[in-house]
């Protein structure tokens, strides 16, 4: 009975990725543990095991095929005394589909939220992203991922300056856990681009004394999560000393790397810490959705003098925008922007949140309801101005976040829509977030426990009153 | 000063790596003087201030450094213009010796606007980049991952500068002090750690707190070398001082050095004093205080009391002068309260 190699996943994300070499060819022999393939995205290489035994069948996916979805069957392996065409009708066995249940099948990523499944068509939403104001008109653009921006900044920042430098786990030999920081150690060396060990608290504490003493560290954190180990030294140290010295003592540093939830990785690395960092004075908070404002956003964090806390999401690292082509393209810290233009209700995001908002915001467009969408894109300062300037023209208002609804940032919004355009509203402010529970891991909880598209648009198809 | 079992063998002598010779060098008459003038700065200056506290002139927490005086004159007279230094709460000290003006420190520690952080910071948290010294820092441990991270920049500047981050024996049994440690060995950094084994973490002695109360030890497991030093005596210090400034110039890394000594007074102004006995207290103020040390050196060696006393004079003037600016400085404009958030 034949059996089916599928394309296998290299990490809760993936969706797709390319075949890049054969090392068995057919009618080779094949025992359990062989390497059979070799794959890779943009994130990692892996070699393909053969968890069956038998000869190489056929191999369906010849090498150097891209965008290879993950279960796509990609060859068969035929048991002794089976012919190659055996395999052609050959169900995959029971053992396989389960080998494939262990990796998240295409189908549960298709279902998860919306951010995924607009990874198979980059740059679907910035067709209804309005212009950027900080973009010149006539600026050529390019695609590119949002881990391309990233590094793009970090990259041009560190040409510019030698005073900064980026420190974190597996930042350099490793080219970064998610590839964000894929060739600066090849471009800058050991030096400027280093590997700490696992100890959070204690290279926050480094990378904030050499702050201190003016350098300009941009130090990554594998995730936010893991940050909470050096919350004390990103607040006590890093947020308060510049107060605590009368002015004296400065503090330009970038904290970075992804926060919130990714995909199927439990409670303990699924935390959004928009709020809690944004209640901090003394930090900037940024957390931007389009891969323009990546780039944008980053550089200016690099070279502001305050401490920067920079929330990426992994879910939108493989995320491809345009990107406008200038040697030094800056997006302003504390601004916000109108990402799509509407007049009956104001749905106000930032991060992956967006991803919600603007698909809602088509949805709604179906019905009739026009919505204008706000990415915040900087938390700390908020650009209050920009919401209560959409929220007079549409008195209506909801906020989208994937963090908890208790104390956090949608909460801050509408108090301040409350503070300051109360007149204007025609209904309560309404909020949708995370639920109120610590990530769960199964699928269709975790898809529960996450905000959706149907919850942006009942929330706001309810503050229009329909 | 030794742990309490050990406290009849003359400080100073157990080592890690054998370098402590079995009695200091001498000081150059000179050299006697700074210290003994350095150090009595320090000690009038924090009675004072322990006496403005006690009229409600100064609020808060207020750590007092007497009795602890000898190490960080000691340490400074190793130091070379352009080096760091850092420390934890009990950092009035330091900031003398740093060079810092007294009239400032006082000021910061009424909250006046003339204080080195405009009345801002207080007394854990006082800053002064002109004498390159980072504060000053609240939370125990914090300022051992912060002096790393001084030391990391002067490595990556490639300049033969050296941090000094002081923490305590309380100080010693927290995490990122030795995720400090490692990173600091593993990338060779020139930072000296100074343990201040004051006996009290608090109220709770070493032999409570600690399961190794060999401080020069914590380093071992990261191959960092450390030397115990008698901490009453400044020669004792600056001696065990240039040779850990020489190891952390050379390239060679960190170097931990336990300096064994004795507070005074409490841990803060509302200490019970319940851990301890008054014989305690008075026993090391009788055989081993550091000022005394210096003082009857120098007159054994002839210099007259009349000497003695003008140095006493002139630091009286100047802790009497701090003390009037103190309290006479206005408080900061109400305008300060939003300024220095953000730069």
């Amino acid at each position: 009975m034949a059996i089916q190699v599928l394309m296998p996943a290299l990490s809760p994300t993936m969706e797709k990725g390319n075949l890049s070499k054969w090392l068995k060819k057919e009618g080779d022999t094949i025992k359990s543990g062989d390497v059979i393939a070799e794959i890779e995205t943009d994130k990692a290489t892996m070699e393909v095991e053969a968890t069956d035994e038998g000869t190489l069948g056929k191999i369906l996916i010849p090498e150097g095929t891209n965008d290879v979805a993950v279960n796509t069957p990609i060859a068969t392996i035929l048991a002794d005394g089976e012919d190659a065409s055996a395999a052609a009708s050959a169900p995959a066995p029971a053992k396989q589909e389960k080998a494939a249940e262990a990796a998240p099948p295409a189908a549960e990523a298709k279902s998860a939220p919306a951010p995924k499944e607009e990874a198979t068509a980059p740059a679907v939403s910035t067709a209804a992203i309005q212009p950027d104001p900080e973009i010149p008109e006539g600026t050529e653009m390019v695609t590119m991922t949002i881990r391309e921006a990233l590094r793009d900044a970090m990259a041009e920042e560190m040409r510019r300056d030698e005073d900064v430098f980026i420190m974190g786990e597996e930042v350099a030999e490793y080219q970064g856990a998610y590839k964000v920081t894929q060739n600066l150690l090849q471009e800058f060396g050991a030096r400027r681009v280093i590997d700490t060990p696992i100890t959070e608290h204690g290279f926050a504490g480094v990378g904030v004394g050499a702050a201190m003493s003016g350098l300009k560290p941009i130090v990554e954190f594998m995730t936010f999560n893991f940050a909470m180990q050096a919350i004390d030294q990103i607040i006590n140290s890093a947020a308060k000393t510049l107060y605590m010295s009368g002015g004296q003592m400065t503090c330009q540093i970038v904290f970075r790397g992804p926060n919130g939830a990714a995909a199927r990785v439990g409670a303990q690395h699924s935390q959004d810490y928009s709020a809690w960092y944004s209640q901090i004075p003394g930090l900037k908070v940024v957390a931007p959705y389009s891969a323009a404002d990546y780039k944008g956003l980053l550089k200016s964090a690099i070279r502001d003098p305050n401490p920067v806390i920079f929330l990426e999401n992994e879910m939108l690292y493989g995320h491809a925008g345009e990107v406008p082509k200038l040697d030094d393209y800056i997006v302003p810290i504390g601004k916000a922007k109108v990402a799509r233009v509407g007049k009956d209700v104001t749905l106000i995001s930032w991060s992956n949140g967006m991803t919600y908002a603007l698909k809602a915001a088509e949805e709604l467009a179906k019905e009739g309801i026009e919505a204008e969408v706000i990415d915040l894109r900087t938390l700390r300062p908020l650009d209050t101005d920009t919401i209560i300037e959409s929220v007079k023209k549409t008195s209506r208002a909801v906020t989208v976040e994937e963090g908890w609804q208790q104390s956090g940032v949608g909460a801050e919004i509408a108090a301040r829509i409350m503070e300051h355009a109360f007149d204007y509203l025609d209904a309560p402010v309404a909020r949708v977030s995370g639920k109120d529970v610590p990530m769960p891991y199964a699928a269709n909880l975790e898809k529960l426990a996450l905000p959706s598209v149907a919850d942006v648009v009942a929330a706001a198809k309810a503050v229009c009153y329909r | 000063m030794a742990a309490p079992k050990k406290s009849v063998a003359p400080a100073g002598q157990a080592t890690s790596n054998g370098a402590t010779p079995s009695s200091p060098p001498d000081f150059t008459r000179d050299q006697e003087m700074h210290a003994l003038r350095d150090m009595l700065l320090i000690r009038r200056f924090e009675e004072k201030a322990g006496q403005l506290y006690g009229m409600g002139a100064i609020g808060g927490f207020c750590h007092l450094y007497i009795g602890q005086e000898a190490i960080v004159v000691g340490m400074q007279m190793a130091l070379k213009d352009g080096d760091q230094v850092i420390t934890g709460y009990r950092d009035h000290g330091h900031m003398l010796a740093c060079g810092m003006d007294a009239n400032g420190v006082m000021a910061e520690l009424t909250g006046r606007k003339g204080g080195y952080s405009k009345g801002k910071g207080g007394s854990m948290h006082m800053f002064s980049r002109e004498k390159n010294f980072y504060g000053g820092h609240g939370i125990v441990g914090a300022q051992v991952s912060l002096g790393t991270g001084l030391a990391f920049a002067n490595r990556y500047r490639g300049n033969d500068l050296v941090s000094l981050a002081y923490f305590g024996d309380g100080a010693s049994n927290q995490g990122q002090v030795y995720e400090s440690f490692n990173m600091a060995e593993l990338w060779k950094l020139p930072v000296i750690y100074i343990i201040e084994n004051n006996r009290y973490a608090m109220g709770t002695s070493v032999t409570r707190s600690s399961a190794q109360t060999d401080f020069s030890k914590r380093g071992v497991s990261f191959n960092i070398p450390g030397e115990q030093v008698d901490g009453m005596d400044v020669r004792a210090v600056k001696a065990a001082g240039d040779r850990a400034v020489a190891w952390c110039r050379a390239g060679k890394g960190p170097f931990i050095l336990e300096m064994q000594t004795y507070r005074y007074r409490g841990h803060s102004m509302s200490d019970p004093a319940k851990y301890r006995t008054r014989e305690e207290v008075d026993k090391v103020r009788h055989d081993q205080d550091p000022i005394e040390q210096v003082r009857n050196r120098l007159l054994a060696a002839g210099v007259t009391e009349q000497d003695l006393k003008a140095i006493d004079a002139e630091v009286r003037d100047i802790v009497n002068a701090s003390a009037d600016f103190a309290q006479q400085d206005p408080e900061p404009d109400a305008s300060e309260l939003y300024t220095d958030v953000y730069r």
